[in-house]
């Protein structure tokens, strides 16, 4: 009776530790990044802008997004800051020298308006680049591995013949189990050439990182739609078969309906694993605070933003970090629920 | 009344891949044109086997081994075809389609009830809604449960009790016409009641179709079938008119098992 008790005891704290940790960390993202989100409030969304340095009025009350906008006469420019993250090399290459430029001429537009006027400066930070940058090179993965996922899955559950079953089975649960930053070293040096050559555009890009971050979450999505298709009876694809149907119709009309459940499970994860990814992506994607022209430019990605600047961030810039990363947990976790409130409606 | 035959089994002998001897051997039985053809024995005696191999079920999977002929007459040419013969995609479609099959347990597409019904239909090309309707409704009645479920054709078939699944089954089967239709003990996973409402509709079905059943279940091969055949250990034992079978069995293996002696 006791030992019952104690059992019960700590599966409920089991399953209540997830919620726990989840809202605690949902309340501490909230809370470390509730001065940006004052600050900047949601134009932060689509602000284009990073660390970059205005200048306002000294008689004005300094922390008013809307003035800030309106005095800004040129948007969107690529300031980079913090060159020393992990490409100093490369950033050059990347074409931000006008960075300088840029500012230089800021201060002469600011300076024609208000000659002689006491002049105080203000930072101010927009996730724009970031989240669309995240988004895009998560769509791209999706776009080139669901697919290829689901044409491996079959293969395995389906049509392989029993000797290639294991080998290719193991070989990506290998696949799946090799560590981001492996992805980015063979992604950034023999996988990046070839993208380059056959598409054109800068040494590393969206396109890139779009595609390594696919790559990477195949296997995964391979052997959990491919588990999801083997929990089909075979007594439910031996009757659509007696029914005169073929394989490609089993597939199509009872594995793939069947397995839906799992199948939508795998590519859930997936997404979430595409969306919070950071090493391989931070190899890839460029690190360049540019809205990407076309897929084969540089930008740069949420998790990447964080990794590179949390170092030595302070201030509005910390926080504006952590409004970043408020984000990312909170767009991770609508388009999740969404996609399975969507896809699973309607289930018994 | 002549006795026609739709299928004739001569010699066949059936090995799973990899067993080490075979599961049937040495198989004569003949099928007749509109009977119940009954199968029974106890577990493991190959009447499962022997019934997947007249649609060539087995065929799904790699490397058994058959020999001798499973004989299937071809209704248009009157003449009989072995079926062990068939090697071409498009022809074990055509066979499936001729022979269908129930299994043990249902197996509702996870679809609506209309789209079970019409899906061997659609496989099969027709795509007229109107025929496809029509065909439907005629299977659906043709299988007894039309008044059940009119009012919720488009709901999914997985919501419907099991009697209602292995009737829903059994309609998706007879909507193709086939000639033949084999029975894996369909009613051994269902109620008494639901048991009775698919054994009428079996009776029904000779009308039109050729029906090989194999059960578990004594009574029940003696309420249903015209002939019997008991299968003991991978051989047929013995082949009769289901009164002689049960009444009067030859061999003395028959006679234990259908007193309750063994199995």
């Amino acid at each position: 009776m006791n030992k019952e008790l104690v059992f019960k005891r700590v599966a409920f704290l089991s399953a209540t530790l997830i919620l726990i940790v989840l809202v605690s960390i949902f309340i501490m993202l909230f809370f470390d990044a509730k001065s940006a989100i004052n600050k900047y409030g949601v134009y932060f969304l689509v602000d284009s802008r990073w660390n970059k340095t205005i200048e306002i009025k000294s008689t004005e009350s300094k922390t008013n997004p809307s003035k800030l906008i309106a005095k800004t006469s040129k948007t969107n420019d690529d300031v980079s800051m913090n060159n020393d993250n992990l490409f100093a090399d490369d950033s050059s290459v990347l074409g931000d020298s006008e960075s300088l430029d840029n500012s230089a001429g800021d201060k002469a537009v600011d300076e024609s308006v208000d000659t002689n006027t006491n002049v105080k400066t203000d930072t101010i930070f927009g996730g724009y680049i970031p989240i669309v940058g995240t988004i895009l090179s998560t769509l791209i993965a999706m776009t080139f591995s669901i697919p290829i996922a689901m044409g491996i899955a079959v293969f395995l559950s389906e049509i392989a013949p029993d000797f290639l079953i294991k080998p290719v089975g193991i070989a990506i649960e290998l696949l799946a189990a090799i560590p981001s930053i492996i992805y980015g070293m063979w992604g950034l040096f023999y996988f990046a050439p070839i993208v380059q050559n056959t598409f054109g555009g800068s040494q590393m890009s969206l396109l890139i990182a779009g595609l390594v971050l696919g790559i990477m979450i195949l296997p995964f999505m391979a052997a959990i739609t491919r588990d999801a298709m083997n929990t089909t009876p075979d007594v439910i694809k031996e009757s659509a078969y007696a029914l005169g149907a073929t394989k490609f119709e089993v597939v199509k009309d009872v594995i793939f309906p069947y397995a839906k459940v799992g199948i939508i499970g795998s590519v859930v994860l997936s997404l979430g694993r595409a969306l919070g990814e950071t090493m391989a992506v931070a190899f890839l994607i460029g690190s360049v605070f540019k809205v990407p022209g076309s897929l084969t430019n540089p930008t740069i990605s949420i998790p990447v933003v964080l990794a590179n600047n949390f170092g030595e961030a302070s201030g509005d810039m910390m926080s504006s970090l952590f409004y970043l990363a408020f984000i990312l947990f909170v767009f991770s976790f609508i388009t999740i629920g969404a996609a399975k409130f969507y896809f699973l409606r309607g289930r018994r | 009344m002549a006795k026609e035959l739709i299928m004739d089994i001569k010699d066949f002998s059936f090995k799973y891949a990899g067993a080490p001897k075979p599961s049937l051997m040495n198989i004569n039985m003949p099928v007749y044109k509109n009977k119940i053809t009954a199968m029974i024995g106890p577990s493991g005696c190959g009447k499962s086997t022997l019934l997947r191999s007249i649609n060539r079920i087995h065929d799904l999977y790699p490397n058994n081994e058959y020999t001798g002929e499973i004989n299937l007459l071809n209704v248009k040419s009157d003449e009989f075809e072995n079926i062990l013969d068939i090697k071409k995609e498009n022809d074990f479609i055509r066979l499936r389609q001729r022979v269908g099959m129930i299994f043990q347990k249902p197996t509702p597409f996870p679809m609506s009830i209309y789209d079970n019904v019409a899906y061997g239909l659609r496989l099969d090309g027709i795509k007229d809604k109107n025929i496809l309707d029509e065909k439907v409704e005629t299977a659906l009645r043709d299988a007894a449960i039309w008044d059940e479920c009119k009012d919720r054709l488009k709901e999914s078939a997985m919501g419907m009790s099991g009697g209602q699944q292995q009737r829903l089954c059994i309609a998706r089967a007879v909507a193709l016409k086939p000639e033949v239709i084999l029975f894996d003990e369909p009613t051994s996973a269902l109620d008494p009641i639901s048991t009775k409402a698919i054994e009428e509709l079996i009776s029904e079905l000779k009308k039109d179709i050729s029906i090989v059943i194999v059960t578990h279940n004594m009574q029940q091969a003696s309420r249903l079938s015209n002939y019997t055949a008991f299968m003991y250990m991978g051989e047929l034992v013995e082949y009769n008119k289901t009164e002689k079978i049960f009444l009067n069995p030859k061999e003395k293996l028959t006679e234990d098992y259908i007193t309750g002696r063994f199995g």
